[in-house]
């Protein structure tokens, strides 16, 4: 066991936990963000530098802290290790440069990008980054790739955090997707644009944390907030079945998998789930998602709602806003 | 007396009130000539002044700069839409007065839509609507605007719903909105 003490509050964690995990456990107050670290997917993490913090002491036996700043997902824990995140000057103005970077050639088309409303990347830019861009340069572009006939990549908008290769790896049977060239030109492809034919080839999409990797059946169908998600089940032979269904309206646009507080799916779903059922018929609905209130998914979304009938307007009650743990 | 001891307990709003008497009038009051001259006097004084009616609509008021009226969806210098469907407006209308629909610009559209993705249908509830601008604050494209133009009566419900046919400018009825337009800095 290690006892870690992250902004000034302590935790014991067993050996072996990476700063991010501790701080996870002590909650999101302390934790930092991550764009490229998956807890799923094994050895994900270190690529994109967002969760770097500083250790102000490195344990109890070696006081001295680390001369750099550490990417926390990457750095286990410490017997006495004292780990400042937020409450670091130094980790915040780093983590600004680090957004700054990310950014460079990501492009400005959040209006039209799908993920617009649960993008990582936007979050990160809204809460870390600056509202200016320094670059005079012109941003990479890449041609609209698709990766068989249900996933799109947009390599325009790809942050290179490895995350969908790691599931190509290690939930996917046989590696048909990787990331080729080096540096400033790398680029996610699949072998000469193949068709990537496995049951759980949907979940780069969940994993994706911006809009490189979309959903084609879902495409331009709505924006994310338009969408009402709903947690449902079905008996699946491949996957255990369990998935966000999102409705707009009557009609299911698109199905996901369950994400934690964290962003992260907890259980991969297959590709008969996700693409070919969606009909309400095919599912077993649990009721509403959580969504927290801090969230634009949450937006002009109602629980109990009456529709206004214009006869007897008189008589509706009271409606309550959908808010974060209200159908527990 | 005891009209005055209402008077006394209730709390006065203006030092206006008179209270009524029953008092018979005098020969002059009975006369009313002179009460009608002094009566057409403010009447004739009034001829004088300016009038504080319109010919309207042959004469229309000038508008306050920030007069919020009639949406208009903008084209830009070529002519295409600059709406590209973020439903941004639609999440910040308080009213919750618009519904869209997206979709994708095919090829030979680039001279329509100036994105990839475009509004196939942009309907504002003009009911609902309470010319708030937050749509136009949220607008990311510099799409939606408010105009000073007036929204017509109707009499239907039905007719206030309105769709890209009357929101859309015309391409040789452009409609000007620099009054509106704001320049954003970040500092």
């Amino acid at each position: 066991m290690a006892k870690v003490t992250i902004d000034g509050q302590t935790i014991e964690v067993a050996d072996g936990t990476t700063i991010l995990q501790a701080a996870r456990m002590v909650g999101p107050a302390v934790a930092p963000p991550a764009m490229c670290f998956y807890t799923n997917l094994k050895t994900s993490g270190g690529y994109c530098r967002t969760c770097i913090v500083e250790v102000s002491k490195g344990s109890d036996k070696d006081p001295r802290p680390m001369p750099k700043l550490v990417a926390s997902c990457r750095t286990t824990v410490m017997d006495g290790m004292e780990v400042k995140n937020f409450s670091s000057e130094k980790v915040l103005d780093a983590r600004k440069g680090v957004v700054e970077f990310l950014l460079l050639n990501h492009p400005l088309d959040c209006p039209i990008c799908d993920q617009a409303g649960e993008c990582h990347l936007q979050d990160l830019g809204y809460e870390h980054g600056s509202a200016k861009t320094r670059t005079d340069f012109e941003r990479r572009t890449f041609e609209k790739i698709s990766l068989g006939d249900k996933i799109q990549l947009h390599m325009t908008r790809c942050i290179l955090c490895y995350r969908c290769v790691k599931v190509a790896e290690q939930i996917t049977d046989g590696r048909v997707h990787g990331v080729m060239n080096r540096g400033d030109v790398s680029e996610i492809s699949t072998y000469i644009e193949q068709a990537i034919e496995n049951d759980f080839s949907g979940n780069i999409i969940d994993v994706c944390p911006v809009g490189a990797l979309t959903d084609k059946t879902f495409r331009f169908k709505s924006r994310v907030w338009f969408t009402k998600p709903v947690n449902a089940h079905r008996n699946c032979d491949k996957c255990s079945g369990k998935t966000v269904i999102w409705y707009k309206g009557e009609e299911v646009t698109r199905v996901t998998g369950r994400k934690n507080q964290w962003g992260e799916v907890e259980e991969f779903i297959c590709n008969t789930c996700r693409f070919d059922k969606k009909q309400t018929s095919d599912w077993t609905i649990e009721g509403p998602t959580a969504v927290s209130h801090q969230s634009v998914i949450s937006a002009n979304h109602y629980m109990k709602m009456v529709k206004p009938n214009e006869l007897t307007l008189n008589n509706i009650k009271p409606i309550g806003m959908l808010t974060e743990g209200e159908n527990k | 007396m005891q009209r005055l001891q209402i008077k006394k307990d209730m709390m006065q709003l203006t030092n206006r009130s008179k209270v009524v008497s029953n008092k018979e009038m005098s020969f002059k009051e009975k006369l009313y000539i002179p009460a009608i001259l002094s009566g057409m006097g403010v009447t004739f004084k009034h001829m004088f002044k300016k009038s504080v009616s319109l010919r309207y609509p042959e004469v229309t008021r000038e508008f306050s700069p920030v007069y919020r009226g009639m949406h208009v969806l903008k084209r830009d210098e070529q002519g295409r839409e600059n709406c590209t469907a973020c439903g941004l407006c639609a999440v910040a209308c308080p009213a919750e007065a618009i519904t869209m629909d997206a979709a994708e610009r095919n090829k030979g559209e680039e001279n329509l839509y100036r994105e990839e993705k475009y509004a196939a249908k942009y309907e504002i509830n003009m009911l609902r609507c309470i010319f708030c601008g937050l749509c136009e604050e949220a607008c990311p494209k510099d799409a939606i605007y408010l105009t000073d133009r007036i929204v017509p009566t109707e009499y239907k419900r039905n007719n206030f719903i309105y769709g890209k046919d009357v929101l859309v400018e015309k391409i040789d009825e452009r409609i000007d909105i620099t009054k509106r337009k704001k320049e954003y800095t970040i500092d």
